[in-house]
């Protein structure tokens, strides 16, 4: 088969981490595909993106920066049709993205205008006599669908999380090139950044999440304090009862009508574990459930519980927790 | 202002997932079914639209089997003017070719607005927006979060890692709605009367084929309940420990 394609995303000039997901993603289908399949790197920005050079490293024979004064911010249109165009004069076999806020939004446009259906958010991707058989989650994670796609190219995007960097060092060529074209019409203005250090739960390795044990918006602090207490690697989450309570902003929602997330470490606070929520977070790979009802559902999927009141076991985790990292 | 919602009826979210003996599709056997809750934030924003502009009309259109009539009159009794069922005979796996469906009936009729929800809550696809924005040449914001509109334009703002994203487009635009943009509406009593005499046409349709082949639909694999460490704050030198030493996430 033809190469494979790996689109990746960068923030004010520098690559994000989940691009070295979608090169080690894009390896692993190449090498599944024949030995000679090679891995092309594709950036938009406006110039040289930090952290392009390291993409050799996860396995990018070619590191191509498509560049544009455009390109500084996510232009849907704009990027969507550089790929696109790039696609059809390279004839790749496959398109890989990420299936982050950007990812979600750019490969539909591109597997569109390929007239190419996209599978989205994937967990597993493999090759069959030439074909590629990618595995999603469906229904929220409480099924998993597995997929062959008829014809190329590919079109896939990456559950974030999933496909952990493996080093896997190629040359990693360094290629620049000028595209012409407008941003589109669809502008960024602006971006408002959250408070500095904050991570999003679908990014996180650590996901501390509360629910209506907490029993008011404000004890949420408790959950903070842990969340800090892991030095910069922890997110806080939320159950849909206190989101719908207004309690907590509907980005940090994990379950069925939130977020799907896989952390190394989940750790359900006062938290009963409705199904929809399971669903949310059962990939997680270890999960710790603070919960003062032993029966409740929660138990049932954790890996280690604590049966307590979650205002003296938190804080006590917290002051554990602050020791390893002091 | 003409809007058009595109909704679709799904598995209620506490449905517990039980695989059909053809191995690769959802038992429907005592499943409830229901709007699509994105799509409810998406219905809500086309009526408030409406409301703000004093004038037009909300269309909601959904692909989908006959079943899905009850869906639409869910729409309708929210305050939609009419419906349209495009009637399948059940729904594949390839979003490309619900978004050619949908495309092909909401082209050239004049919508000012295309609103749909962010996705469905059964296949996750997370798609068919932006490809109907693309096959239609419109522009397109997905997971609106916060929208206004004034004199043709909008801005919008979409939740993305570590941030929210500011961003502004032209109308006429396809806009896919996240939770947070606001709190739809209950049907009231009148409105459920009202919804039955509504206009609601049913269009037989055929999407294509589609380049997806499902080969299977399985359940994951079930977690093992591991271990009541123990109760209180005495339990957490213990579980500590264990983080670090059995399972090395610490």
């Amino acid at each position: 088969m033809s190469n494979v394609l790996a689109v990746l995303e960068q923030r004010d000039g520098a690559i994000r981490k989940v691009s070295y997901e979608v090169v080690t993603g894009a390896r692993r289908l190449a090498d599944a595909l024949s030995g000679g399949t090679g891995v092309d790197a594709l950036i938009l920005a406006t110039g040289p993106v930090q952290g392009a050079d390291q993409l050799g490293g996860f396995g990018a024979d070619r590191v191509v920066t498509l560049t544009n004064a455009a390109f500084g911010s996510y232009a849907p249109e704009g990027y969507a049709r550089a790929i696109a165009d790039r696609v059809n004069a390279d004839g790749y076999g496959a398109v890989v993205f990420a299936a982050s806020a950007t990812g979600k939004d750019l490969a539909p446009r591109v597997a569109a205008r390929l007239g190419r259906p996209l599978v989205q958010d994937i967990t597993d991707v493999t090759a069959a006599a030439g074909a590629v058989i990618a595995t999603r989650p469906v229904y929220a994670g409480k099924a998993l669908l597995k997929v062959r796609v008829a014809g190329g190219p590919v079109i896939l995007s990456l559950r974030p999380n999933v496909f952990t960097p493996v080093q896997r060092p190629k040359a990693g060529a360094q290629e620049s090139a000028g595209v012409d074209g407008s941003a589109g019409r669809v502008i960024v203005t602006q971006i408002k950044a959250a408070p500095a250090g904050t991570l999003d739960v679908a990014e996180a390795p650590i996901v501390v999440s509360g629910g209506r044990g907490l029993k008011d918006p404000a004890n949420f602090k408790v959950l903070e304090a842990l969340a800090a207490a892991f030095a910069g690697r922890a997110a806080v989450g939320a159950s849909r009862a206190v989101v719908d309570a207004g309690w907590r902003p509907h980005a940090d929602q994990v379950g069925q009508t939130g977020k799907t997330v896989s952390p190394t470490l989940y750790v359900a606070v006062g938290i009963s574990g409705a199904i929809q929520h399971l669903a949310g977070m059962r990939t997680s790979k270890v999960i710790v459930a603070i919960n003062k009802d032993k029966d409740a559902p929660i138990f049932k999927v954790a890996d280690y519980g604590i049966v307590g009141d979650l205002f003296e076991v938190v804080p006590r985790l917290t002051e554990e927790i602050r020791k390893l990292h002091g | 202002m003409k809007i058009a919602v595109c909704i679709k009826r799904v598995p209620d979210s506490e449905t517990r997932v039980k695989i059909a003996s053809d191995g690769k599709s959802l038992d429907e056997a005592g499943v409830k079914f229901i709007l699509n809750p994105y799509d409810e934030f998406a219905v809500e924003e086309g009526l408030r639209l409406k409301e703000k502009a004093g004038t037009g009309e909300v269309v909601v259109i959904a692909l989908g089997p006959a079943a899905a009539q009850e869906t639409i009159r869910t729409a309708l009794a929210m305050g939609a003017d009419r419906g349209v069922l495009l009637q399948t005979q059940g729904l594949h796996p390839d979003g490309l070719e619900t978004a050619k469906a949908l495309a092909a009936e909401l082209k050239d009729a004049g919508f000012d607005v295309i609103l749909l929800g962010k996705m469905a809550i059964d296949d996750y696809n997370h798609q068919v927006g932006p490809m109907v924005a693309e096959l239609l040449d419109l522009p397109c914001v997905t997971t609106v979060a916060h929208l206004e509109i004034v004199g043709g334009k909008g801005t919008a703002e979409r939740e993305i890692e570590g941030g929210v994203e500011v961003v502004a487009f032209p109308l006429p635009a396809v806009l896919t709605t996240d939770k947070g943009l606001n709190e739809p509406r209950y049907p009231a009593l009148k409105g459920i009367m009202a919804a039955k005499k509504k206009p609601l046409e049913v269009k037989p349709t055929a999407p294509g084929p589609g380049a997806l082949e499902i080969l299977s639909l399985t359940l994951p694999p079930e977690r093992q309940a591991g271990k009541i460490v123990g109760e209180g704050s005495a339990a957490v030198a213990e579980l500590v420990r264990l983080l670090r030493e059995e399972a090395k996430v610490l």
